[in-house]
């Protein structure tokens, strides 16, 4: 079976025997997993087989759909985040998400970064908010295109660097982890390089989970690999062994484009 | 003939032909090959012939119906009976119209006498051009049918003839509609040219005392200055009403959108939509009976012991109730307009919903929610009803909302409703407001429009 806890690394979000039904249909079925500190996990599998339903669990976006339901244990740092007593506002500003569609706010580049730090009052004056979003868009490697016109719409940026923005504005409130839904699905190749060369960077300080259709993809960003099918996890591990050497006979499948 | 009568034969003949052409189509010869078959359907060809049949003649009757009394009058002014008429002029119009009546039937004596004696020609040449315009178009309907007969032959392309009619119908159709508005305009702007003939435009624009019952013939404009009646109307339409309306269509579309169980959502929606729906006479009713009354207990209540019943609040407030749904519902529109990403991105930054709808939704919506409150005012300020019931007659400029206001609108039914002669500077007035008011609520629907459209670019 599949090996869930990979000995070197530490987690940060730890899955254990996860479900999630969309009314009564069962989406997700018993899937435990560690995300861990200073890795990026790829989850790969084909479309509808349940990523981007499982990496919602983790920072509960499932509660806006009102037809989801989520059970079994979800831990960030030892935390239930399903428990009461987690506050899902908190959790959210821990896991930050960058969506498949750049969808930056109808805003200003430097509102855009601002809006998080605001909503948790991180900045005490102006001052601290210039240096937040200098350093945030510096880390989304986008100051140095953006810094002449932070007054600008963000929404008037390329789509490559909207979709940097996005990471910018996710990691302004300086969360843990970093949940990515295909975040280069909607941009040309010379974009999506520009993002995965950021993944690299970003790895150092955060858990970064990416959900990608694009298997060169997940094999080039990332250390951890995933294969999801019809809402199971069949096989979990390092990204080489997973590509080189799968244990299980449908990831083989997969990866050598049999099925897809 | 009578008209009716005539109508109905035209349009009998047309069914004849229809069946006639049909059946001819119908026996042409079997194709020997696809190619040769015929190019329309029997029906097609049946429909070709009707409509040659009854168009050119209806065509002819409607004109006839327009000019023919012109070349009766003329008729009977050529005759020796009228030899005693009066010039061109009122007297002579209103002597032939006496005549015409008597002569149709309508009427059993005259107050004119030479009217009576005018009848007996009247009859004749009326008898005379209605046996002309009869032969011509039944004569119209046979050249017309006779024309479309010869054309029944299995190449002629009836489909497409009957296609073009069709689309020509529909064009006329849509055309009716604007060239009435375009005419109400045309005769709003003839009318207004004529009362700015008596009363310079800038004493009526600035002008601000409005008492028409008390028109000065040697200076009329200065009883007619309409800037308390712009004032009253701004007053109740664009501020009280508003103030009800905003806050309150807002907040029911938020919760709509972002709150209501779709359950909720699904009773709810149509409730609002019937509640715009309610005729506005209800309204004034609620207005003048209910909410007028009350007010002014409120107002002597406040230490102000002569206060009415007709003041503003009452209007405005309930008018502000009429045009929730409205502004509602436009809200609604453009809050759902906004990409459900716009959401998801707010509430994974960890905004909590009410924070996602203030700084994002809302923000992001304020171009369709600013056009949607642009109609909404221009429908206030256009509103009539609740005001002919519930606000006063008497025009001040005030901005005590207990007081009594007028509108543009309740003073253009107070100008009209009245009894005085067509050309007078009062009934004039009327023009004038409805031009003026036809001009605003105009503006306010382009500008609106106009940010609609941008801001559905913006998402797309
Ligand atoms: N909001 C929803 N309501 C109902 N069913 C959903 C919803 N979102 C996703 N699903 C279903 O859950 C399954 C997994 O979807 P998803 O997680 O989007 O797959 P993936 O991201 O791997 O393509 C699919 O069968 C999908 O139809
Ligand atoms: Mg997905």
């Amino acid at each position: 079976m599949t090996d869930t806890n990979l000995s070197n690394a530490v987690p940060k979000l730890s899955a254990r025997g996860v479900d999630v039904f969309y009314g009564q249909k069962q989406a997700i079925k018993d899937v435990s997993i560690d995300i861990a500190m200073e890795h990026v996990t790829a989850f790969i599998g084909p479309s509808g087989c349940g990523k981007s339903t499982f990496l919602r669990t983790m920072n509960r976006m499932n509660d806006t759909v009102s037809s989801a339901r989520v059970t079994g244990d979800i831990r960030l740092d030892g935390e239930d985040i399903y428990s009461p007593a987690m506050d899902v506002v908190q959790l959210r500003a821990r896991v930050g998400m960058v969506f498949q569609k750049p969808n930056p706010f109808p805003k200003s580049i430097y509102e855009n970064v601002a809006y998080g730090p605001r909503i948790h009052g991180l900045a005490a004056s102006k001052g601290e908010m210039d240096g937040i979003v200098e350093r945030s868009l510096t880390r989304a490697g986008l100051w140095n295109e953006v810094k002449d016109r932070l007054t600008d719409s963000g929404t008037a940026l390329s789509g490559g660097q909207q979709q940097r923005l996005c990471i910018a504005r996710a990691i302004a409130v300086d969360p843990e982890v970093i949940l990515m839904d295909e975040p280069c699905s909607a941009l040309d190749p010379i974009a999506t390089a520009k993002i995965e060369e950021l993944i690299h960077e970003l790895r150092g300080r955060y858990a970064i989970a990416i959900v990608t259709h694009n298997m060169q993809q997940a094999a080039r960003v990332s250390q951890r690999t995933a294969f999801f099918h019809l809402g199971t996890l069949v096989e979990y591990g390092r990204t080489s062994d997973i590509f080189t050497n799968p244990r299980q006979e449908r990831t083989k499948d997969y990866i050598t484009g049999r099925y897809g | 003939m009578h008209g009716v009568t005539l109508i109905l034969l035209v349009l009998g003949f047309g069914g004849i032909g229809w069946m006639v052409a049909r059946a001819r189509a119908a026996r042409f010869a079997k194709p020997a090959t696809a190619a040769d078959r015929p190019n329309s359907l029997p029906g097609q060809h049946g429909w070709h012939m009707a409509i040659w049949i009854a168009a050119p003649a209806l065509l002819f009757l409607g004109i006839w119906s327009a000019v023919s009394p012109a070349l009766v009058r003329d008729a009977v002014l050529s005759t020796p009976a009228a030899a005693g008429l009066p010039g061109p002029g009122f007297e002579r119009s209103a002597i032939l119209a006496e005549a015409r009546s008597l002569a149709l039937g309508n009427a059993y004596g005259a107050f004119n006498q030479q009217a009576e004696v005018l009848a007996p020609a009247y009859a004749a040449a009326q008898s005379r051009y209605d046996w002309i315009g009869t032969t011509l178009a039944i004569l119209l309907a046979f050249a017309g049918g006779a024309f479309a007969f010869t054309r029944i032959r299995p190449d002629y392309r009836a489909r497409t003839q009957v296609e073009r009619a069709v689309m020509l119908a529909l064009l006329v159709a849509s055309l009716i509609a604007i060239l009435t508005t375009l005419g109400i305009f045309l005769s709003l702007v003839i009318e207004s040219w004529r009362f700015f003939r008596i009363v310079p435009v800038t004493d009526f624009l600035f002008g601000t005392n409005w008492s028409p019952q008390v028109i000065r013939s040697n200076d009329p404009g200065a009883t007619l200055g309409a800037v308390p009646l712009f004032w009253g109307t701004f007053f109740i339409g664009a501020v009280i009403a508003m103030i009800v309306a905003i806050p309150f269509g807002l907040m029911s579309a938020v919760y709509l959108t972002q709150y209501a169980k779709p359950g909720v959502r699904k009773w709810m929606k149509p409730i609002l939509e019937i509640l715009a729906g309610v005729p506005t006479v209800v309204y004034g009713y609620f207005a003048a009976l209910t909410v007028g009354p009350a007010i002014r207990d409120v107002a002597v209540m406040l230490g102000m012991p002569f206060a009415s019943s007709e003041s503003a609040l009452a209007a405005g407030l309930v008018m502000g109730v009429m045009i929730i749904p409205f502004v509602s519902s436009m809200a609604d529109d453009s809050i759902a307009a906004v990409p459900q990403s716009m959401r998801d991105g707010s509430l994974a930054m960890g905004a909590t919903t009410s924070e996602t709808i203030g700084k994002v939704l809302l923000p992001a919506a304020l171009p369709g929610v600013v056009a949607g409150v642009l109609l909404a005012v221009s429908r206030a300020i256009g509103e009539t009803m609740i005001v002919v019931m519930a606000a006063s007659g008497a025009a001040s400029i005030t901005l005590n909302p207990f007081e009594s206001a007028t509108t543009v609108t309740k003073q253009i039914v107070d100008l009209l409703t009245g009894e005085a002669e067509f050309d007078s500077p009062k009934t004039l007035a009327a023009f004038a407001l409805g031009l003026t008011l036809f001009a605003i609520t105009f503006l306010l629907n382009v500008v609106a429009l106009r940010v609609v459209k941008r801001y559905r670019e913006a998402y797309e």
